[in-house]
């Protein structure tokens, strides 16, 4: 399957939600107004402030918040399924606040696929009439409808399951019907609004593994919420942070953890096992003088790579791409202070937990 | 203090003027339109009058059949074709067959007019809330105006007879559908509208895939009441004509017959019983996705 060429930009989105939107957008735009202040003086709750995002094509995008910080707001504006205030929302070069009603259910129904946090299936059609619900909305012919429809229960692993109705399946086999639901659309762009998050610990990892293992055949673009920081940081390619309404740091996952722009970021990053996110990529400096007696694969996590130079009884090696030529060089000193400087900073700390029910 | 006396009434000649001009009003516009509205309803009196001949010429063993067939249809419960058949065969040894199948009649016409008014009625209540705003007034008067009083006009411009008995019948037993339907597709989960609405589909397709789908088991519930209504008011009906179990009541209650009485009213009983039976059988069935294997 192609990867997906589909991109998204997210330019100065602002979301008031409440009766007269419009009245306050300038005061908060233009003259600053926090949430607070908002709230307080004209009862509009600031969803969104001043958002802009630009998601790479057949890439993961992860979302990361606590309840309330508007990550929901935000992939809601991808498919208008909320209006924005103010700002622009462009996917694949189409201006979506621009789509006319009908233009609107068209691009829904074949340009962005949805997967939702509660499941929402159809509880009164079985495994395979859920399946087919968005090639029957695009009016797709039956027989094709049928083939799309049990390939994909087949690659989330339920076959066998499509006369089951929702209520006889677990909330994980639900959750994979709404995967399969979304992917036999085949849209370029998979929103995943806290897809996982309702699941039991043991499921979310399963459902991780099947969402990376699918996303390397299909290439979508994937927009995935989440409130769970492990869970951000080994699915994203780009991770972004939000809070209250606005966009605190985005970038790769080590990016985020090496070096969190905000207090608020960092009492996120503090409990990280950073051993196991940070790849050796992050730290591979040019390289000088002869090659080391070690190759170490950039994408090996530093843990990985303490272990391999202990035993190997190395202060350095060399880094090496995909293709096993050396992109840089990565002392063993280097690899510890980083990995120490996480445990360290932790004592005695009064900040929240890495990981956050919501 | 003539003011603290008595409540302060409408001059007397002033309240006789204005019944009388009401009055006046509406006999002229009797009158006037009378023969158009009983044109209009027309094709509904052919109807009534096509299946009350079917069911009243039709040999009972055949109509006994099919309505054990139907029965069986709707439930899959032998139990209750048993009882169905046997209080059919009750009715018809007690001599009042025809007049039941009559009464069926009525019914079978009114519940298919209520639901053919009522569940779009529904439908506009739950998508607009002005819709909603005027409705639900007109639903309170419909179901709590006393039906002799709504009789009045009806009877003034369609005289006696089937369609003014159909009429006010249709009239009591129409809001529950329309009320059960509206709340019906008002208590869809959103979640699940929201998905809809994510996959692009119309109004429509909300509408026939997922609104009413999801609110079926609700609007059966509304058809079951608006049968139940139907046969309530089968007596009314019958003071103006509509043929019936209803016309032996009526004649027992003005001569004391007590064993008439209750022999027709046993026999309204019956079929309202398997009516409600058989139409909440049906519901149930409809929900069978609703039985959770895993808890």
């Amino acid at each position: 399957m192609p990867e997906s060429r589909t991109s998204i930009e997210i330019r100065n989105v602002y979301k008031l939600f409440g009766p007269y939107p419009d009245r306050f957008i300038e005061a908060v735009r233009d003259s600053g107004m926090n949430k607070a202040e908002l709230l307080e003086r004209h009862n509009h709750v600031l969803g969104l402030s001043n958002v802009s995002l630009d998601i790479e094509a057949g890439h993961i995008q992860v979302i990361m918040g606590l309840s309330g910080s508007g990550k929901s707001t935000l992939i809601r504006h991808i498919n208008r399924l909320i209006e924005p205030t103010a700002g622009e929302v462009i996917v694949g070069g189409t201006d979506v606040r621009a789509l006319s009603p009908s233009e609107l259910r068209a691009f829904r129904r074949t340009s962005a696929a949805m997967v939702f946090q509660k499941f929402a299936l159809l509880p009164h059609r079985t495994v395979l009439g859920n399946v087919v619900f968005g090639l029957e909305i695009r009016g797709v012919p039956r027989e094709a409808q049928m083939e799309t429809a049990r390939r994909w229960i087949d690659r989330v692993g339920l076959a066998g399951f499509e006369d089951k109705y929702p209520s006889q399946l677990s909330g994980g086999m639900q959750q994979r019907v709404g995967l399969a639901r979304a992917l036999a659309n085949d849209a370029p762009i998979l929103l995943m609004d806290e897809a996982f998050s309702a699941l039991d610990p043991l499921i979310r990892l399963d459902m991780q593994a099947i969402l990376l293992d699918l996303q390397a055949e299909v290439r979508k673009t994937v927009v995935f919420i989440t409130h769970d920081l492990d869970e951000a940081l080994k699915i994203g390619d780009r991770v972004a942070i939000m809070q209250d309404g606005e966009l605190v740091q985005q970038g790769r996952p080590e990016d985020i953890v090496l070096s969190p722009a905000t207090a608020y970021v960092e009492d996120f990053v503090r409990h990280v096992n950073r051993g196991r996110v940070v790849k050796l990529s992050a730290l591979a400096r040019p390289e000088s003088g002869a090659p080391a007696a070690l190759r170490l694969p950039a994408a090996l996590p530093l843990a990985d790579a303490a272990l391999r130079l202990v035993e190997a009884r190395l202060s350095f090696a060399d880094v090496t791409d995909g293709n096993g030529a050396v992109v840089g060089r990565v002392d063993l000193d280097d690899v510890v202070r980083t990995l120490a400087r996480s445990t360290g900073e932790t004592a005695g700390s009064n900040g929240p937990p890495a990981r956050l029910a919501g | 203090m003539s003011f603290f006396d008595g409540f302060p009434v409408m001059e007397a000649d002033t309240l006789t003027a204005l019944k009388k001009a009401i009055d006046g009003g509406f006999r002229a516009f009797t009158r006037e339109f009378g023969a158009t509205v009983e044109d209009f309803f027309l094709p509904l009196r052919s109807f009534l009058i096509f299946v009350e001949r079917l069911l009243v010429t039709t040999p009972w063993p055949v109509v006994l059949l099919v309505i054990a067939g139907l029965v069986y249809l709707a439930s899959r419960s032998l139990r209750l074709v048993a009882g169905a058949v046997v209080a059919l065969m009750a009715i018809g040894y007690f001599g009042m067959w025809e007049d039941t199948m009559r009464t069926l009649a009525m019914i079978v016409v009114a519940t298919l007019m209520s639901v053919a008014i009522g569940i779009p009625l529904g439908i506009l209540m739950a998508w607009s809330a002005r819709a909603r705003a005027v409705l639900l007034p007109v639903l309170d008067v419909m179901q709590t105006m006393p039906s002799f009083v709504y009789l009045i006009p009806v009877v003034m411009l369609l005289g006696i007879g089937k369609v003014p008995g159909l009429i006010a019948v249709v009239i009591y037993a129409a809001p529950p559908i329309i009320r059960l339907t509206n709340l019906g597709i008002r208590l869809v989960d959103k979640d699940v509208l929201e998905a809809a609405d994510a996959f692009g589909a119309s109004a429509w397709q909300k509408l026939g895939k997922v609104q009413l789908p999801l609110a079926l088991p609700t609007i059966m519930a509304g058809i079951n009441q608006t049968i139940m209504a139907a046969l309530s008011m089968v007596v009314v009906a019958s003071m103006i004509g509509v043929q019936g179990l209803g016309q032996p009541v009526l004649k027992a209650i003005a001569n004391q017959y007590f064993t008439l009485g209750v022999f027709n009213g046993f026999a309204i009983v019956g079929i309202a019983i398997i009516f409600d039976r058989t139409s909440q059988a049906f519901g149930r069935r409809l929900q069978k996705h609703r039985e959770a294997e895993h808890a």
